[in-house]
């Protein structure tokens, strides 16, 4: 599997990171040198295996659908770029 | 006493104790040291007041016979741990000027165990990378130098900082967390002791998120017996981490007895890599000799999916960041990129990421990106899955059939200079992880434990993998190990 340039744009695209057209080719050649890395994964007989999905085995732990916290406003908003009137503010997102 | 800052903290506990020094006399020697040392860079956010105070408390404790087991010890925190009111921005230009408004489980169980925090400690970005070369801050520096040639070397990564600063006696002790090997690769660089312990042992709430699967945080230290004390107030069931594991914390401390008569020591055939330097090679045939010397059986064993494990590795790893790095999109903290006229919300992200993410970090975000992308979720994210499946039995089988620790080398190679790697592909870099990563995989306890020096007189390490959930064991035979190995070297002080 080859990276090419457009496929890097898109994958830049997907995981939301700005990426100049000038560094397309540098990075589909990162990906490719990864990639083929990683290729060696196709040697190995996973026939009937599953994936992992817990490395210790362990019982997901559940709890009461409760309130445990809240009215923390002020500590929420505090590290934000931009926070008005106890909101988060961003850019228009509507036209 | 003289040069406190050079102890470890079992010595300055029993001295504390004993009434032969204060916190507040350790702390400042600390907090001299550290200012003496900002050419190492080890220290990215000094917190001189918080530990003054810290020690205070501590030492009103202490005079009142209530101690607790980290009384009044003066430790480092790696950047990567949320702590209340004190930039935490796991050294990445996209969390600038972020203070939490809360406290990590562990950072939080050391201080309540008596712990004094000295501040926050370098790291390579996001915990990615194996140099602290990926560091907003700039590199972290190592103590150690190659003979009289003044080249800058790495003290490995990510947790580079810890190491540094617990390797020049910057502090006693340091927290650092292991992905794929950030704890144990670093203690290796800087001839000092450091425990990823199994997964779900500390909590990873208010740990900056890496890779959740294979995140752990542990100690750096300067000793076993202080791997010991400073791991046993790390552990334990922490309700806001789900895969926290609701388990006895033993009194690791206790079970270093040096008896290691009888145990089945595994030293895989897969770890000797061609290519191996010969020096590695004999420092693991030391070792191995050692263990034997102090009553162990040695058994040939083998783990047939080793070479799969890096790979596998670059495919989890990658996966799970692009995720929890989603989070960075520049609106509930950290930092947002300057707009220009008419840029709406996407723009918003994608210049903030861009800005705000180093270069590995991108990489890596986008690598993950496309594997879980449709239509090569299962080709690659799934089968890797799988393959880790492969790994883990690997270890499951030796242990079935009685192995009790595993040996191996730390690390292929002693540390490397900064800016060597810097015309390599990111391949070569990963592997600095080579022994190591199999460990995360697998959720178990591995142990970096300072063997030897090299003929340029850097240190080497030696790995011992351990069962689940038993570090107690683990700790013990390492501390035969330490016994034995007798490393007692420094590096000469030059900053």
């Amino acid at each position: 599997m080859s990276i090419d340039q457009s496929t890097a744009a898109k994958v830049a695209k997907l995981a939301r990171i700005k990426v100049e057209d000038d560094a397309l080719p540098a990075l589909a050649s990162e990906f490719n040198t990864i990639l083929g890395f990683i290729e060696q994964l196709n040697e190995v007989d996973v026939e009937g295996v599953e994936p992992m999905v817990s490395v210790e085995p362990m019982r997901l732990k559940r709890r009461e659908d409760v309130v445990t916290d809240g009215n923390q406003q002020d500590k929420i908003l505090a590290n934000a770029p931009d926070a008005r009137e106890g909101f988060f503010a961003v850019p228009k997102v509507v036209e | 006493m003289s040069d406190l800052n050079k102890l470890g903290l079992a010595d300055a506990r029993d001295a504390l104790r004993a009434g032969d020094v204060t916190s507040v006399e350790l702390t400042e020697s600390c907090l001299k040291a550290i200012d003496d040392a900002d050419a190492l860079n080890a220290f990215v956010h000094k917190t001189p007041e918080i530990a003054l105070e810290r020690a205070k408390a501590a030492d009103e404790r202490i005079k009142g016979g209530d101690a607790p087991s980290m009384c009044g010890l003066p430790i480092g925190i790696k950047d990567l741990f949320c702590t209340k009111g004190v930039p935490s921005q796991a050294a990445s230009k996209i969390l600038e000027g972020f203070k939490p408004e809360y406290e990590s489980t562990v950072s939080q169980q050391l201080a309540d165990s008596g712990a004094v925090m000295l501040g926050k400690l370098n790291m390579d970005e996001f915990a990615m990378g194996s140099s602290n070369e990926t560091s907003i801050y700039g590199n972290a520096v190592s103590p150690w130098r190659r003979g009289n040639d003044d080249a800058q070397l790495t003290p490995g990564g990510s947790s580079g900082g810890s190491a540094s600063a617990v390797a020049a006696d910057l502090c006693l002790a340091a927290t650092g967390t292991d992905t794929g090997g950030s704890i144990r690769q670093p203690a290796a660089f800087t001839g000092i002791t450091g425990i990823k312990p199994t997964y779900g042992r500390c909590s990873r709430w208010g740990i900056i998120a890496f890779a959740s699967s294979l995140d752990q945080a542990g100690p750096m230290t300067k000793n076993v017996r202080d791997a010991a004390i400073m791991l046993e107030a790390m552990c334990g069931h922490d309700s806001k981490d789900s895969t926290s594991a609701e388990l006895a914390v033993p009194n690791f401390e206790a079970m270093l007895t040096g008896d290691i008569k009888g145990k089945k020591i595994g030293i895989p055939k897969e770890y000797r890599m061609e290519g191996m330097p010969a020096e590695i090679e004999k420092l693991w045939a030391d070792g191995a000799e050692m263990l034997k010397a102090a009553g162990a059986e040695i058994v040939d064993i083998s783990l047939p999916h080793t070479k799969y494990a890096l790979p596998a590795y670059y495919v989890i790893a990658p996966a799970e960041a692009s995720s929890n790095l989603a989070r960075y999109d520049g609106v509930r903290y950290g930092r947002r990129a300057t707009l220009a006229q008419g840029d709406g919300i996407t723009e918003m992200y994608e210049k903030t990421r861009a800005e705000g993410f180093g270069h590995e970090v991108q990489r890596r975000v986008m690598v993950g990106t496309y594997v879980l992308s449709a239509g090569f979720y299962d080709a690659y994210y799934n089968r890797a899955r799988k393959v880790r499946n492969l790994i883990k039995k690997d270890f499951e089988d030796v242990f079935a059939a009685g192995i009790d620790a595993i040996l191996t080398p730390a690390t292929p190679s002693a540390s490397f200079g900064l800016g060597e790697m810097t015309e390599a592909d990111p391949v070569q870099m990963y592997l600095n992880d080579v022994f190591t990563v199999t460990v995360n995989l697998a959720g178990l306890p591995g142990i970096s434990v300072p063997a030897g020096l090299d003929t340029q007189g850097l240190p080497l390490g030696l790995q011992l993998i351990g069962r689940p959930w038993e570090e107690g064991d683990l700790l013990n035979t390492a501390y035969a190990l330490e016994e034995a190995a007798g490393f007692v070297a420094k590096p000469g002080k030059w900053w």
